[in-house]
């Protein structure tokens, strides 16, 4: 019992330690202004509430007494008031502003709903605050699974909806989003019915399934009715074809970007998914696809004023040629060699584009600008909505390269590369050419990305190639599932569209974006749509870790995120 | 199987060839930059003694990446904000002790006490890292293991923005410490003092104590060392506790010869290092250090010396291409670095 | 390696077959401008009229007085009318960088905004100020990203952006096409008040490089009679732009641009850069960069044999007291071009200490004063062309708004008199040079700077 409720007072301090963080990197207060709902629930106490449900929730799941259960969660709430409430002492008490700017007055105010530290209802306001969110998570946590399920999703849904108020706002007549919407989050009422909705749609999902799915639970596969299929894929293909007509400006801008590193991260998916190497410097493939744009077309640097059309396969070869000098030399090395000689060549290009020295033909700092645009019929391309399009012939053409070779002599040539480099070269694959391929073929993909990105911007600077790319790329690969090509899908939608959609925590973007890497890294190693047989080893890996050794080798099939 | 063995023999060929070509353009640059007489012998004393103020931090940053990577095999990229968060916090100290005039008043004493803060508080938030993010990942492959250290790399950057704010912060100059000896700033002696010193107290370290021995033998082979009664973890804990120290005293260095802190500060440096621990022989530690000078002397020396020979304009914004190009040049000659690797060459 | 020369052979053949018959490669580039071209006659209406030109003689107004100005029906407008429903926010949107190496720049300038708003008080003609945002990071993709955002929110009145001058050039056109107006406090790039260029949408508090380069070289050669100078930038459109006029303008008068050299934004060792430029011997060194870099220039000159007694210059990316503590003593005797301070009176210490209050720090950098004019204004141009209806709702329409906008004359802000001229620029065009006298900058400013030029 005493063991049980220090577990519980643990959790708490944990849950203390993440609102400390949330307040004094100033979230807590940067975030008081924005309304969610109405003209009360901002998303500064959201957060904070989210962290107290999230923390009693998953202390209440922790025991098996449901009485007790809902104690420990009361238990762990209050803590994190507790918490809360030695800040705001702490930060009124002594003056921390020197060193902690957020340590402010305004926090106090935040913390002890307006009313200070003298008033003692103040005070104390966290700690209860904490102890009755903390009675709800674990309320929540025992009620039946569909119900758990229901008020989970519909309360997400419904912050969610809150948050993305101007995307909603920027696709949907204006006459809609008054009716739901204030100027900056969701009405009372809106935000009711939101909640109504999404909380009956996920109800009705989760007792009856989507029409057409069966959900076997025997069978770890969902099979899908012939005819439904068709009407999902028909429905997809409606989707992918109509989608600037209705995304408008801001999402069809979103959707190219996304596009743009689907391109790129097929193409190192060659590289690391399928053959195997570390290369942290695709980026470099990028530049110089986007550069050869550019210094073929603007008229700015002059030497030549070729079409879009005309420019694009030169950006490929030229992607194609430097993937070959720059992979000559370094395909011999391992592993981690490879990785910083690579990160290496990215950063060459970029100082190389940057430098006085090639500025005549490069523009230096100040880049070039003037990029031709794409021309169709004589139709100019310069604005998102209709470029759309190409991008998207763009990621089906890499889409169905990377898939045909992923099945060839070739792919199959990687694969074994990737798996035991001695061993494929003693069964007669050349490693030196078989690596230079699959580092060019990716290279030309790159390539093609960054010529698509110098014409969809229209200016080229050396700053839009910095390391954060290659980075950013990879992770792409890694969150959807190394080697996986609906991997590579579902990773640019989650890495390139979250940031898009985190674009509501404005200068805390890349704390939230750092955050959810490490998180679902830790929660799903193996990414979000993993091959299956890399999530096969992965997970027969966890089996035959030691204290596994006796459950069956069935245990496997059911991934579990406890463990 | 002949004309295979041909076909290496020729690429290797292409390599070695341009690995020359790149010799000769930096003999060449070389000969004709000295041919103009443009630097005196005393100039190019400055050149080297300010590449080695910076390959000292360069080399100390790189012991914690190498041996992280000793180890777990793990590309600890978080580590360059490690070294941030000890110099960041160190800040706040020094000024403290500038402002109450201890600083001017009893140096040695002061200077202590801000590397103990910030070794301290690298120390923890190394420590933090590998219990929070990298333990359950010790079975993952290694790119999950990438990908999450990137990703807190990027949390420790902001949190400490968050933290601290954004604005560049100034340690308080230290009277004692200006002015030069032989010609030499007082300043860069002490940062040259202070990491050899560190570098001697490691090896002690690692050659001489149990835990030492232990970080030694789970290096070679964690199984074996399990097996062997080292508990695994607690090693573990240690390396980074160790890599945390080491960043930590290199943020004050750091800080005192450049002065300038912000919350942005470890990123370069942490690339830079890890390029130095590469450059020496990933995993070896004597290399790491050696790597952190001879990159720090050639980022100082090089653009002058090879470039400016050529006729490139603006040399010094092309160091980071010689530093790159050196390392490739290096790779291809010594495949596993300057020192070479300790460790057995595959880890999967 | 067949295989490979195969593919290589394929793409080749692919590319002259493409380059053959991809049509007529002249007509594009002849094109392009004639697209643009299309777009210039909606610049014809932004010229000021006379009765703005009036109005913002006097830019604090009582706002009853101002609201009959505008002529003829204000429902009507060629770009669009905002709506504000009683109770509702007038929106205020910034597009700065707030992630990566510069975001200083970007929260710097977002503060002043947000203090040119609290010196609204929070609200204008009733309704509250509010100010949303994006990243616009300090590339053409941020640009564009940001700008597709802000534009699709039809209830922004103005735009305070962009930090970068490539991201605003990407961004310019998208806010135009939406009928917004953005203004920048710290875009530079000459390109984007050329005329040829330019777009309506975009004007600029900050300093056209021409303008800032070609002062400092003047005084450098006629004042301080210097003959050989260096330069230093840092990679930044903002740095090489400035280096490269100052060269130009100093060779024009004839004097000798003895190195031209560059660092990288996040290097911190310049004592080598700085010996290379040594042996060089100039009498003067002109590094207009930012904060960070400038910091450690200015104090590693000292250390490096060979440049003593060399004078040292910078532009107005390096006058904030933030540079002063980060150079400490080595900046006494250095130059700094800025806007004239003493052309008004005072208010920038008012603003200091606000600014102390409200975010418990100095300023981050240099352009928080030039997002402060530029956000009033357009605060000031809405409190003009801001019409109320009956039920309490304030229409706002867009053209008269730019056009209030582009008819300030002689408003003082923090910066200087600001005069918007045709092409976007409203600058003070009185550039000072200013002589570091201390290093405590506790002092800032009247102690720490003294005006030496004109």
């Amino acid at each position: 019992m005493t063991s049980g409720l220090r577990s519980a007072f643990n959790f708490g301090l944990l849950g203390g330690v993440v609102a400390w963080h949330a307040c004094l990197v100033g979230m807590v207060e940067s975030f008081s202004e924005r309304r969610l709902i109405g003209e009360t629930v901002e998303l500064s106490y959201v957060w904070l509430v989210g962290i107290v449900l999230l923390i009693g929730y998953l202390k209440a799941r922790n025991v098996q007494a449901p009485g007790i259960a809902v104690f420990h969660s009361i238990v762990s709430g209050a803590t994190i008031g507790a918490a809360l409430t030695l800040l705001a002492l702490l930060t009124s008490v002594f003056n921390l502003r020197d060193i902690f700017p957020f340590a402010s007055p305004r926090l106090v105010e935040l913390l002890t709903l307006e009313r200070g530290i003298a008033d003692a209802l103040g005070l104390l306001f966290p700690i209860l605050g904490g102890a009755v969110l903390g009675a709800a998570a674990g309320g929540l946590a025992l009620a039946p699974p569909i119900w758990r399920r229901t008020i989970t999703v519909a309360l997400l849904v419904t912050v969610l909806i809150g948050l993305l108020r101007d995307i909603f706002a920027a696709i949907v007549p204006r006459d809609v989003v008054s009716l739901i919407f204030t100027s900056r989050g969701l009405l009372p009422m809106g935000a009711l019915v939101v909640f109504v909705v999404s909380g009956a749609l996920t109800w009705l999902i989760g007792t009856f399934g989507l029409p057409g799915i069966s959900t076997d639970a025997s069978s770890a596969s969902r099979s899908v009715a012939t005819p439904w299929k068709y009407a999902y894929l028909g429905f997809g293909v409606l989707f992918l074809l109509t989608f600037p007509l209705w995304g408008k400006l801001f999402l069809s801008n979103v959707a190219n970007f996304i596009g743009l590193y689907i391109i790129m991260a097929l193409g190192l998916s060659l590289v690391i998914g399928f053959a195997g190497m570390l290369d942290l410097g695709f980026v470099a493939f990028f530049a110089i696809g986007a550069y050869t744009m550019a210094i073929l077309t603007s008229p700015k640097i002059g030497t030549f004023t070729l079409t879009f059309w005309q420019a694009l396969p030169f950006s490929m070869l030229f992607a194609f040629l430097s993937g070959v000098v720059l992979g000559l030399p370094v395909l011999r090395m391992r592993g981690d060699y490879l990785a910083i000689a690579t990160l290496g060549f990215g950063e060459i290009i970029r100082i190389l584009a940057l430098s006085n020295f090639l500025k005549p033909y490069m523009g230096g700092a100040q880049g070039i600008t003037s990029v031709a645009r794409p021309e169709i019929a004589g139709f100019v391309i310069s604005k998102p909505e209709p470029f759309y399009y190409i991008v998207l012939i763009g990621c089906v053409v890499a889409w169905f390269v990377a898939a045909r070779l992923k099945h060839s002599r070739l792919g199959r040539a990687w694969m074994a590369i990737r798996e035991d480099e001695d061993v494929a070269q003693a069964m007669g694959i050349n490693r030196v050419e078989t690596k230079l391929l699959a580092f060019a073929i990716g290279a030309i993909l790159g390539g093609m990305s960054g010529a698509f990105f110098a014409g969809l911007v229209g200016s080229v600077v050396p700053k839009s190639f910095e390391l954060l790319v290659s980075i950013n790329v990879l992770a792409v690969i890694i969150v959807g599932g190394m080697g996986s090509l609906p991997g590579v899908l579902v990773g640019a939608l989650v890495l390139v569209g979250l940031p898009e959609l985190l674009r509501e925590f404005a200068e805390y973007r890349m704390l939230v974006y750092g955050a959810v890497l490490v998180v679902m890294m830790l929660f799903r190693p193996e990414g979000l749509w993993p091959e299956a047989v890399r999530k096969r080893e992965l997970h027969k890996d966890e089996t035959s870790a030691p204290q596994r050794v006796t459950t069956s080798v069935t245990a496997s099939t059911t991934p579990s995120v406890k463990d | 199987m002949r004309r295979l063995g041909l076909r290496i023999d020729f690429s290797q060929l292409i390599v070695w060839i341009i690995g020359l070509l790149l010799l000769a353009l930096v003999v060449i640059g070389t000969i004709s930059t000295l041919q103009t007489g443009k630097y005196s012998a005393q100039q190019w004393r400055d050149f080297v003694v300010f590449g080695i103020a910076q390959g000292s931090i360069y080399a100390l940053i790189a012991l914690g990446y190498t041996m992280v990577y000793g180890v777990l095999g793990l590309i600890n990229f978080a580590h360059g904000e490690v070294f941030m968060s000890g110099a960041f916090t160190g800040f706040f100290l020094a000024n403290a002790l500038a402002e109450n005039g201890m600083i001017d008043s009893n140096p040695i004493l002061s200077l202590i006490a801000v590397i103990l803060l910030s070794a301290a508080v690298s120390t923890g938030v190394a420590l933090a890292l590998e219990r929070i993010a990298y333990r359950r990942l010790r079975r993952a492959p290694r790119l999950v293991a990438l990908i999450t250290a990137i990703g807190a790399s990027f949390f420790l950057q902001y949190t400490f923005r968050g933290l601290y704010g954004s604005g560049v912060k100034v340690y308080p100059t230290v009277e004692i410490l200006q002015g030069s000896v032989f010609g030499i700033q007082k300043t860069m002696i002490v940062v040259f003092i202070g990491a050899i010193s560190m570098l001697i107290l490691l090896y002690l370290f690692i050659q001489n104590t149990k835990m030492g021995k232990a970080i030694r033998a789970v290096s070679e082979d964690v199984e074996t060392a399990a097996l062997m009664g080292v508990d695994v973890n607690r090693t573990i804990s240690a390396t980074f506790a160790v890599g945390g120290v080491m960043a930590g005293v290199a943020g004050v260095l750091y800080a005192i010869i450049f002065k300038q802190v912000n919350f942005f500060m470890g990123f370069i440096p942490g690339i830079k290092a890890f390029t130095a621990a590469v450059l020496g022989g990933i995993g070896n530690i004597p290399g790491a250090a050696m790597g952190g000078l001879v990159l720090g002397i050639f980022e100082s020396v090089g653009p002058s010396l090879f470039l400016e020979g050529l006729g490139i304009p603006a040399a010094y914004q092309l160091k980071d291409v010689i530093a790159f190009l050196m390392l490739v040049l290096i790779l291809i000659f010594r495949p596993t670095g300057i020192l070479g690797e300790r460790l057995a060459t595959k880890r999967v | 390696m067949k295989r490979l020369f195969g593919v290589m052979t394929l793409i080749a053949m692919l590319s002259v077959l493409l380059a053959a018959c991809g049509g007529q490669p002249t007509t594009t580039p002849a094109e392009e401008p004639a697209a643009e071209a299309t777009e210039a006659p909606a610049a014809e209406p932004a010229e000021p009229t006379e009765e703005s030109t009036e109005a913002t003689e006097e830019p604090v107004a009582e706002a009853t007085e101002v609201t009959e100005e505008p002529a003829a029906d204000p429902v009507e407008d060629p770009l669009g009318v905002v709506e504000v429903a009683p109770g509702d926010s007038i929106i205020l949107a910034y597009a700065q960088v707030i992630s990566g190496p510069n975001e200083t720049l970007g929260v710097d300038s977002i503060r002043g905004v947000e203090l040119a708003m609290d010196a609204f008080g929070g609200e204008l003609l009733g309704h509250p100020l509010e100010l949303v945002g994006e990243d616009s990071l300090c590339s053409p993709e941020g640009g564009q990203a940001a700008a597709t955002k802000l534009a699709s929110n039809p209830q922004i009145v103005g735009i305070i952006g962009t930090t970068c001058s490539s991201a605003a050039t990407v961004a310019a056109p998208i806010i135009d096409e939406a009928g917004m107006v953005m203004i920048s406090g710290s875009n530079t790039a000459p390109a984007l008040t050329d005329p040829a260029e330019h777009v309506q949408g975009f004007l600029r508090t900050a300093h056209n490089d021409k303008v800032q380069g070609a002062v400092a070289a003047e005084y450098a050669f006629n004042v301080l009679g210097v003959t050989t100078a260096a330069t230093i930038h840092d990679g930044s459109v903002y740095a090489e732009q400035l280096a490269n006029v100052f060269a130009e303008r100093f060779t024009e008068l004839g004097g000798q641009i003895v190195a031209q050299e560059a660092v990288n934004a996040g290097d911190t060792d310049m004592r080598s850069v700085l010996t290379s430029i040594a042996s060089d011997s100039p009498e003067l060194i002109y590094y207009p960069i930012f904060v960070a870099e400038g910091g450690f220039v200015t104090s590693q000159v000292g250390e490096v044999s060979g440049l003593e007694g060399v004078k040292l210059m910078a532009s107005d990316g390096l006058f904030s007291p933030d540079f002063i503590d980060a150079a400490g003593d080595a900046a006494v005797g250095m130059y700094l071009s800025s806007p004239d301070f003493s052309a008004f009176a005072g208010g920038y210490e008012d603003f200091l200490a606000k600014h102390e209050e409200r975010y418990g720090e100095d300023p981050l950098s240099v352009f928080h004063a030039n997002a402060y004019d530029a956000s009033t204004l357009i605060l000031n141009a809405v409190e003009q062309v801001a019409v109320e209806q009956d039920d309490g709702t304030l229409l706002i329409p867009r053209q008269a708004l730019r056009d209030a906008i582009y008819a300030t004359a002689d408003f003082a802000g923090l910066t200087g008199n600001l005069t918007c001229d045709e092409n976007g620029d409203c600058a003070d065009p009185n550039i000072a040079v200013y002589e570091v006298v201390s290093g405590d900058s506790s002092l800032w400013q009247d102690e720490v700077v003294q005006k030496v030029y004109p």
